[in-house]
């Protein structure tokens, strides 16, 4: 891996390189803020010493992960022009099966690593991006988020793109198990053999955080 | 020496435990350690394509050489996310 200071995904972050397009107005009602304590009027402020990366049994909220990565102690800190989240859910099908609660089992010290090594991989595509990846272990309910992801990134382009990348990433090589219990059984998910070297799947996640 | 073995998900199942001791012979790498397993445990024979092996918390290749006190671990294919 080369120590470009290019980000990843080129030169998109710029301004006025894609036509710029007009949205309806939002016209629906607006849901709560999701994970945000609606009594807060700085969400960001009261969390101290969030940990980047973590594994482990406690419920995950998005506001934590904000927090810890617009914290840069000792950096300049009014360099980030965006935060990007990404949260994912116990969802209650799948494979036609409908899904009753999922297990994850994890070899948690291996997985700290590897978040640590996914949080270097940002590094050389995105200098400057700072990672929060938080993963749960144990027994997760249908809507329960499994994985909470935020990335700092001077342009927002690029906190989506590293967002993408991460949960990618974890996908690919994070030492992490679902089992599923559905109706009428249950079963261990089987994704991808795991192999941080292997170059096709960091090209493919490259590939798809720079869509 | 001695080798400590983690399974995990479903190699946790077939072997029936998430942590085994076992002598292993000097010159042993993390695939010889496999096959023993595959030795003692046939089921685990379908995974002979798809697994990953740990040494010490960290990826390590198939080839590499084991130390006495090490602890070797073999990973399914992962499903985290």
């Amino acid at each position: 891996m080369s120590a470009s200071t290019t980000p990843a995904c080129g030169r998109s972050h710029q301004r006025g390189t894609r036509p710029k397009r007009r949205l309806a107005p939002f016209s629906g009602t607006r849901p709560p803020p999701l994970g945000f304590r609606a009594d807060s009027v700085h969400p960001y402020t009261g969390w101290v010493n969030v940990p980047l990366l973590s594994i482990g049994p406690e419920p995950l909220t998005l506001e934590p992960l904000v927090a810890a990565v617009l914290a840069r102690p000792g950096q300049n800190i009014g360099g980030d022009g965006a935060v990007a989240v990404f949260l994912g859910l116990v969802r209650n099908h799948n494979l036609d099966r409908e899904v009753r609660h999922l297990e994850y089992e994890a070899f948690e010290p291996m997985a700290r690593t590897v978040f640590g090594r996914i949080a270097a991989e940002v590094a050389v595509r995105w200098p400057g991006a700072r990672l929060a990846l938080h993963h749960r272990v144990g027994r997760l309910e249908i809507g329960d988020a499994s994985v909470a992801i935020a990335a700092a990134t001077p342009h927002r382009a690029d906190a989506f793109a590293v967002c993408r990348y991460a949960i990618e990433r974890v996908k690919h090589i994070a030492p992490i198990w679902k089992r599923e219990f559905f109706e009428g059984g249950d079963v261990w998910i089987e994704g991808a053999t795991a192999n941080p070297d292997d170059t096709e799947a960091l090209a493919a996640a490259e590939r798809v955080a720079c869509a | 020496m001695r080798v400590t073995i983690r399974l995990f998900a479903r190699l946790r199942d077939i072997a029936g435990a998430a942590e085994l001791t076992r002598e292993a012979a000097s010159g042993a790498t993390v695939s010889s350690i496999w096959q023993q397993l595959v030795g003692e445990f046939p089921e685990l024979a379908a995974y002979e394509r798809s697994i990953s092996g740990a040494l010490n918390a960290e990826y390590a290749r198939m080839d590499q050489p084991i130390h006495d006190g090490d602890e070797v671990a073999f990973l399914p294919p992962v499903s985290g996310g």
